[in-house]
């Protein structure tokens, strides 16, 4: 199928796009990527009045190191993390992730600050943030704030970012530590039925509830999954347990 | 809007609707068919191109947002011969029958050609774990993409 109309603004600076956000209300979309948003269109989940691409907006597309944390910019690609040596050496989880995530040519595309700001509880991104506790930078015409990625992701789709707020970047914190990173998917590069990031004894479980589940190693799980499509509730369940154990023993004695 | 990008080395300057995607603006304003639209909403790749070197969806990219952008599409690496010896060995190993995948799938491999020069069969699926193929099994597609990189390491 194809998008509904709309008009589209390419911005050229973040306060652009927070002046439009507010001119336009809901009405209005920031087009990172594109990789989440343009399907939703062209399936019509999704009809925005106004498209603000945020695409061409300088400075947002570095990696770089900041004191004892790593800054990834919100416009840096999927591929690109994937590819980089600071991330690879500093935050290895994040690598082992981004494997995992979409398929070369969409991950050639889609942003690191399109996918968190997408917030799909099935997404392997807000489930490695949450374990690695980054901190992600959210801009608006007030200054910029610092939401915690234990507070940012609250439900199905939603964040804790205001309607005139643009994600501007995220920060890891180089805490070192073991950690694990598995997800059971039927293919390669699809979502996971289950996935689990671990950093140390945070567990981070994605697409088990409508955004990442946090578990102390050690905690029950306690979990209440969906059913859908892809799996039962139980089957969920089970898997989540499963990962859980080959974290236990993968991270054995160290946590 | 107004717009200007290069198509496969032409430059061209186009009046679009924002709504209009890449893969319908090759196809229906320049004529360029061989990129193929199976799903549009980036699942198959059977319209994957080339934007400034790297791998696209055509169906996920707004014409708009190649606005100054380097376009590359099967057509083009057809006609430079960049392709040539892949193309060769989709036809000696028979791994195409329709055909519909077909230029999504010597785009993505070329991609991964141009990065490793003797990738093994698993890292060969997992590159081209984005493009469906219901005709092959995909078993003869990956023979061939073998073929290639042997003779062009050899
Ligand atoms: C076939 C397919 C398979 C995929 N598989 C996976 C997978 O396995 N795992 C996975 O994680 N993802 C997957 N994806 C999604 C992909 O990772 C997307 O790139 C990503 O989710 C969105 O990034 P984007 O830059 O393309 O965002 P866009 O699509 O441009 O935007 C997504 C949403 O975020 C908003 N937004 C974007 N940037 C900002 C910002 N800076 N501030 C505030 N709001 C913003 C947009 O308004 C929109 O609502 C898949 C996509 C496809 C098409
Ligand atoms: S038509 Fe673009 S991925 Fe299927
Ligand atoms: S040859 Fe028919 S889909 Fe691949």
């Amino acid at each position: 199928m194809k998008a509904p109309a709309f008009d589209y603004v390419r911005a050229t600076t973040v306060a652009e796009v927070c002046a439009l956000l507010a001119e336009h209300g809901p009405d209005a979309r920031i087009l990172a990527g594109g990789q989440s948003l343009l399907p939703a269109m062209n399936l019509r989940l999704a009809s925005p009045s106004v498209l603000i691409d945020i695409g061409r907006i300088s400075g947002l597309d570095a990696i770089e190191m900041r004191g004892d944390r790593l800054r990834i910019g919100a416009l840096v690609r999927h591929q690109t993390v994937l590819r980089d040596g600071l991330v690879a050496r500093h935050v290895p989880l994040l690598t082992e992730a981004l494997r995992h995530v979409a398929h070369p040519a969409i991950r050639a595309r889609g942003t690191i600050g399109g996918n968190l700001a997408h917030a799909d509880p099935a997404s392997e991104l807000p489930a490695c943030m949450v374990a690695l506790q980054a901190v992600m930078l959210a801009d608006s015409p007030r200054g910029t704030r610092r939401i915690a990625a234990e507070y940012f992701f609250t439900g199905l789709f939603q964040t804790a970012l205001a309607p005139d707020e643009m994600l501007t970047a995220v920060d890891i914190p180089l805490t070192g530590g073991s950690w694990f990173f598995e997800e059971i998917a039927r293919r390669s590069g699809d979502y996971a039925i289950v996935g689990l990031a671990a950093l140390g004894s945070r567990l981070a479980f994605f697409s088990v509830g409508d955004r990442p589940v946090l578990r102390q190693a050690g905690e029950a799980l306690a979990l209440d999954p969906p059913d859908d499509l892809q799996a039962t509730a139980a089957m969920r369940v089970h898997l989540a347990g499963v990962l859980r154990d080959r974290a236990l023993l993968a991270l054995g004695g160290r946590i | 809007m107004k717009i200007a990008l290069t198509v496969n080395g032409e430059a061209v300057r186009a009046e679009v609707e924002p709504r209009l995607h890449l893969g319908d603006f090759l196809r229906e304003h320049l004529s360029l068919t061989g990129t193929h639209l199976g799903c549009e909403h980036g699942v198959c790749g059977a319209c994957t191109i080339r934007i400034d070197g790297a791998l696209a969806r055509a169906c996920l990219v707004l014409a708009v947002q190649a606005d100054g952008c380097r376009v590359e599409t099967i057509e083009g690496l057809s006609d430079s011969g960049e392709i040539a010896d892949l193309q060769k060995a989709f036809h000696e190993r028979n791994a195409l029958q329709c055909g519909y995948c077909t230029p999504g799938m010597l785009i993505a491999a070329q991609d991964l050609l141009l990065r490793e020069s003797n990738p093994d069969r698993e890292t060969i699926r997992e590159h081209l774990s984005g493009n469906y193929c219901r005709c092959t099994g995909y078993h003869a597609i990956v023979d061939a993409i073998v073929t290639t990189a042997n003779g062009r390491s050899g």
